[in-house]
């Protein structure tokens, strides 16, 4: 068995870039549609750069919707000036995350009778209307309670900075505005303007998009400086339909992120499964999420890699440029500073530890906001499947026999990797495999003595 | 063999290890095996260490154990060396820092929080990773534990927790946050180990019962105030590791009778027969 291992001739990671749902996305706030539209949220993408109490968040969001319908209410701890908020590239974040996705890696057995052992190759990636300001709203907000601290127009977004006394103003004024509040909000309101939160209102201002020529709404980034380490989910599930999906890539100086107040959980790793699973790695990967999120009793938060940003093995894509960290907000990234490798050796350090988390929530089993705490942990970890290919051969030899009485027990192992990583049926998961097929086994017609003098 | 079923800390090393096994098996808390036996063999050896230095009569290693096994439960770290170094600070603690005979800090508040101080964040305690399972099953352990013990001293834990639910649920309602927040907060295994077998420590509260009550108030509060307006995390372990040095403050406004293990002085325990025999050595330890 051990000399086994050491055939493995190459190693070509492939990397299938997993595809998250994402048919409609939530921020961390709530949307507000305008229109008596039903907008559901169901994922949302959030990168968290922080640096002691300095915080830059970017909220990438999925909506499919018409972007005049699109409006989002988030709370933030600041008032933020016109120069805190930005506006990035959707290709930053879509970097980022297959760089940090689960990843599904190809080894091929090489051919025990030579017991020749080749350095492993490189890696493949595949995958792969205006702002309501205006002097009489802004009395009619007083009135209310709210005051407007600002008002921005950031990109092809409209921005509103509000702070508020009372939740049912706020409330009130929201629906004057012409936003669409889900009921249940007010309350939420209330526990957040009591902290002293701020609240970002964002829209989509039409003909800025249409100058900016964007079809799409790019990701919204705010740069403050604040204690709280932290991701307000409640409000976002007070209009959810069920369940919502959310990614948290965090890019610390230190170590590793994870949440204080509810159990970040390692998502199981370097698992041999099932050749199949090359061509349905979407499905099983989600297959995989949804077992785990059961297993845990849709409590836990779920880290799927946690790496330093100088370098990756194997490469689902490049690390990030010190440059395209900088845009993410990661603000002691030096401009012309380290270049990142695919190597662990040629990577200059940049850092930058990126932890990147995936939630499952709703209101029953995540009552409250999610908090974080930068540890010092180092530790490398990624979700990464093993896919082996048989040795296929018909060499003949005493290692060859050997290889070849192991392999059913083999595949029956990765059958029940898969099963009890997905929980999928076992039977099924055999059937997939098609066994005996799979299995090379020596040819009974072959002359014993072809195999004697074979190079 | 009757005083040695009463002393409290046998059942607290029974219910400590239980917690560790189910925590390493079945919540996969990330405690290495050698890591473990390291900070267990280490209390230990510096427990033992410490006794010949100081001369005391005999080695006891029951603290010492309910130390190291809460720093296996607590202390989270890359580097083994530094989960050593924060197992020595541990016991050597206790016996360099004292006060009129008494500990000032509770060995494993010291040990991990020195630490984290001391290395910027290279040792650190994860809260989070309690599951809800865990958590009741332990709180009926604790509870148990309270019971079976009638226990010595447990006002400070009673009073601790009647100021920190107040602090907790206080909050809530104040922001109108539904029941389940607080709920939420208060299960956590490391608030359980805090409650039970940190702060409800006889050897490093204050001597008067008014004493107990007025110090577990303020580290109630110092917690809140961690949490809820500096936003930090670990605001119990701060909050006694800021506030035990005012207990020989409070034990000289409020004074009262020494604790020792084998003597409960409030409480309505019975006095157990051979509770003077062991008295001398439990002087630091």
């Amino acid at each position: 068995m051990k000399r086994l291992r050491t055939l493995i001739l190459c190693v070509v990671a492939l990397v299938v870039a997993v595809l998250t749902a994402r048919n409609a996305l939530a921020f961390c706030g709530f949307y507000v549609a305008k229109a008596d539209t039903k907008i559901f949220n169901q994922a949302s993408r959030v990168v968290l750069v922080r640096d002691g109490d300095r915080t830059v968040l970017t909220m990438a969001n999925d909506f499919k919707g018409n972007p005049k319908e699109f409006a989002v209410v988030i709370p933030v701890p600041t008032v933020l000036q016109r120069e805190q908020i930005h506006v990035a590239e959707t290709a930053l974040l879509d970097h980022l995350d297959a760089y940090s996705a689960p990843r599904l890696v190809e080894y091929f057995d090489g051919n025990p009778c030579q017991m020749v052992e080749r350095m492993p190759m490189s890696a493949a990636p595949s995958s792969a209307d205006k702002s309501a300001a205006g002097g009489a709203a802004a009395q009619r907000a007083r009135g209310l309670g709210v005051t407007i601290e600002a008002t921005y127009t950031v990109g092809e977004y409209d921005i509103l900075i509000l702070s508020a006394k009372q939740s049912d103003g706020l409330e009130t004024w929201l629906t004057e505005s012409g936003y669409r509040i889900p009921p249940g909000a007010s309350r939420v309101l209330g526990s957040y303007i009591k902290q002293d939160m701020k609240f970002f209102v964002a829209k989509v201002n039409l003909k800025e998009q249409a100058k900016l020529g964007f079809t799409f709404l790019r990701p919204i980034q705010v740069a403050y400086e604040s204690p709280k380490f932290m991701l307000p989910i409640r409000l976002g599930m007070v209009n959810a339909n069920g369940k919502q999906e959310l990614f948290i890539y965090a890019l610390t100086r230190k170590g590793r992120v994870e949440t204080t107040n509810y159990r970040t959980v390692k998502l199981p790793s370097d698992t041999e499964v099932p050749l199949f699973v090359k061509d349905d790695f979407a499905n099983v990967y989600k297959a995989l999420f949804s077992r785990q999120v059961e297993k845990e009793g849709g409590r836990a938060v779920f880290l799927e890699y946690a790496w330093d940003m100088a370098w990756c093995d194997p490469c689902a894509a490049d690390p990030l440029t010190s440059s395209e960290l900088r845009q993410l907000g990661v603000f002691w990234a030096e401009n012309d500073g380290g270049q990142p490798s695919r190597r662990p050796s040629g990577g200059t350090p940049q850092n930058v530890f990126l932890t990147r988390l995936h939630v499952r929530y709703d209101g029953e089993h995540f009552p409250e906001d999610l908090v974080f705490q930068e540890t010092g942990d180092r530790e490398n970890f990624q979700g990464r499947y093993i896919l082996r290919h048989a040795w296929t051969g018909s060499d003949r030899c005493e290692a060859a026999d050997a290889y070849r009485r192991e392999l059913p027990q083999r595949y029956e192992t990765q059958a029940q990797s898969l099963a009890s990583l997905t929980g999928w049926d076992i039977q099924k998961i055999r059937g997939r495999m098609n066994l005996k097929a799979s299995t090379p086994v020596p040819s009974e017609d072959e002359p014993w003595w072809k195999s004697i003098w074979k190079d | 063999m009757t005083s040695k079923l009463r002393d409290p800390r046998l059942y607290q090393i029974l219910v400590l290890t239980s917690l560790f096994v189910y925590g390493v098996v079945r919540l996969d808390l990330e405690v290495k095996a050698l890591q473990a036996a390291a900070l267990l063999a280490t209390v230990l050896v510096t427990q033992y260490a410490c006794t010949r230095l100081w001369h005391l009569p005999a080695f006891d290693p029951k603290s010492a154990l309910i130390s190291g096994l809460s720093l296996c439960l607590l202390l989270r770290t890359n580097l083994l060396l530094l989960g050593i170094a924060a197992a020595v600070a541990t016991i050597a603690g206790k016996f360099l820092l004292h006060w009129r005979g008494k500990h000032v800090f509770n060995p494993t508040n010291f040990g991990i929080v020195a630490m984290m101080l001391a290395t910027g964040g290279k040792v650190w305690v994860s809260p989070g990773q309690w599951g809800s399972v865990a958590v009741f099953a332990f709180l009926v352990a604790c509870l148990g534990g309270l019971v079976v013990n009638r226990a010595a001293r447990s006002d400070v834990t009673y009073a601790f927790l009647a100021s920190y639910l107040g602090v907790v649920f206080g909050r809530a309602l104040w922001l109108g946050q539904p029941m389940t927040i607080p709920l939420h907060q208060l299960a956590s295994g490391a608030f359980l180990i805090f409650t039970f077998f940190m702060i409800s420590d006889p050897r490093t509260t204050p001597d008067s019962r008014a004493g107990r009550i007025l110090f577990a108030l303020l580290v109630a509060l110092g917690a809140g105030f961690v949490h809820f307006v500096l936003y930090r995390p670990n605001g119990l372990i701060l909050s006694l590791f800021f506030l035990s040095p005012a207990v020989p403050l409070i034990d000289a406004l409020l004074p009262g009778d020494r604790y020792t293990w084998k003597r409960p002085a409030a409480g309505r325990i019975e006095p157990s027969p051979s509770e003077p025999s062991l008295l001398p050595e439990r002087r630091f330890a």
